[in-house]
């Protein structure tokens, strides 16, 4: 069976070109949402391949995405309207600026694609529009000594496509600029989210059990009290780290994810602190400064992966002192909470 | 409002420009996508350095190889699976 989003068959002197919608359906939507909790997100992918977009011709536009799907349903999506021809790569079900970072939207694939679609019986121009991040695999210039077609850097994001064609198939200065609002950040949460996976209940489940230890022996009065603080306050590291930070990135001071993480955390905790507490004595108190600590800038650390401004370099620096201190800072917390059972 | 902004760790990036070999064709100002060279008297210039994230666009398609940079993904995840399974860095 076909996907539904497909609508007809073209036929087109390169042989039968599928046609799909522009529009998104339910399905389409539910879809998104699913994968943005992580739900089939490495298996959300299209058949590799030539598409169509309303009636194209052989002077219509040909634009390049990954077989990830919600990098085709943004590009259809912005080709609303227009007859368009889509070139989509096998990038392994992966988005087109990381397939452009391991090379599978790369100029071997896009060279491959250009010759084994027959590109040039298609059309009659010779320009090819490559989305402006997929420039971190595709190499123009040797896309045109290997096909004879001028690789167009488009936008950075799908939907300045239409005023990109508007233009003349011209980028304004703000088009060619990656950002990283509140709202894009806010649609990566719940992937941070889903991070933790099935220690999101045993580390907590573990702590609760561990809390009825005391001097006296084991009390599941004190697995009540202290073992759901010990939830509580791990849960508010895990929301300081995945939710907290990567809301608040830019407001939060300095530069490094993990002190930003770190500084969410003992935000979060003053809070605790002064509402519910934090713990019945010092040396407690003090425990989960450090656990919590220790958690959130390890999670927020992580969170350099999604953002859109991060090197390498940068990032190797980070985690040479970060990734120490959160490990030493987390066991030495854990050591002071445990001790604190029996005093 | 205090705005601590979008800019990483300073002065560590790889990237390096031989202006001799510039041949000021704009490239890389097309594909950077943060705005870290202009173009001008036909040569390029780095005006935001730090601003670089390695990701490699301008090197490889600049066609007089006037562009190096060790490329790479900014992401503690990816690098830490790279280090446990002895791969390159990747996400």
């Amino acid at each position: 069976m076909l996907p539904e989003y497909i609508n007809s068959t073209l036929k087109t002197p390169v042989g039968d070109v599928w046609q799909v919608a522009s529009q998104w359906s339910r399905k389409d939507l539910w879809e998104t949402i699913k994968v943005r909790w992580n739900l089939g997100r490495m298996n959300y992918r299209v058949k590799p391949g030539l598409y169509a977009i309303g009636n194209p011709d052989e002077n219509a536009h040909i634009f390049v995405t990954a077989n990830f799907k919600l990098s085709f349903d943004h590009l259809r999506r912005a080709l609303k309207g227009m007859n368009a021809w889509m070139l989509v790569l096998d990038t392994k079900g992966v988005n087109v600026w990381c397939a452009a970072g391991k090379g599978t939207f790369g100029t071997k694939e896009l060279t491959y694609r250009i010759k084994a679609h027959e590109l040039s019986k298609l059309v009659s121009h010779n320009k090819i529009i490559v989305p402006q991040l997929g420039a971190v695999g595709v190499s123009a210039h040797e896309i045109l000594n290997n096909t004879g077609f001028h690789v167009i850097y488009g936008p950075v994001v799908a939907s300045d496509i239409s005023d990109f064609v508007k233009q003349g198939l011209k980028a304004s200065p703000e088009m060619r600029k990656i950002e990283f609002p509140l709202k894009d950040r806010l649609k990566l949460i719940p992937v941070e989210i889903t991070f933790g996976g099935f220690y999101l209940l045993l580390v907590p489940a573990l702590f609760f059990v561990l809390a009825g230890l005391s001097l006296s022996g084991y009390s599941v009065d004190d697995a009540w009290y202290r073992g759901g603080r010990a939830v509580l306050n791990l849960f508010a590291a895990y929301f300081a780290g995945c939710v907290v930070t990567p809301a608040l990135l830019p407001w939060i001071p300095f530069r490094r994810f993990s002190v930003k993480g770190l500084i969410s955390a003992w935000a979060i905790a003053a809070l605790l602190y002064f509402t519910v507490g934090l713990g019945n004595s010092l040396v407690e108190i003090v425990s989960w400064l450090l656990i919590m600590g220790g958690i959130s800038s390890f999670l927020a650390m992580n969170f350099t992966g999604s953002s859109t401004y991060t090197s390498l370099s940068g990032v190797l620096k980070e985690m040479k002192i970060s990734l120490p201190t959160q490990i030493v800072g987390a066991s030495l917390g854990l050591l002071g909470w445990i001790v604190s059972l029996f005093i | 409002m205090l705005m601590f902004g979008m800019t990483y760790l300073k002065n560590v990036v790889t990237l390096e420009l031989d202006t001799e070999k510039c041949s000021g064709c704009k490239m890389c100002t097309i594909v950077c996508p943060h705005n870290v060279f202009v173009v001008q008297d036909r040569k390029a210039k780095m005006i935001n350095r730090d601003l670089c994230m390695e990701c490699g666009a301008c090197s490889i398609n600049c066609p007089e190889g006037a562009i190096t940079v060790r490329p790479g993904v900014g992401c503690a995840g990816g690098i830490m699976q790279g280090a446990l399974k002895g791969t390159p860095p990747t996400c």
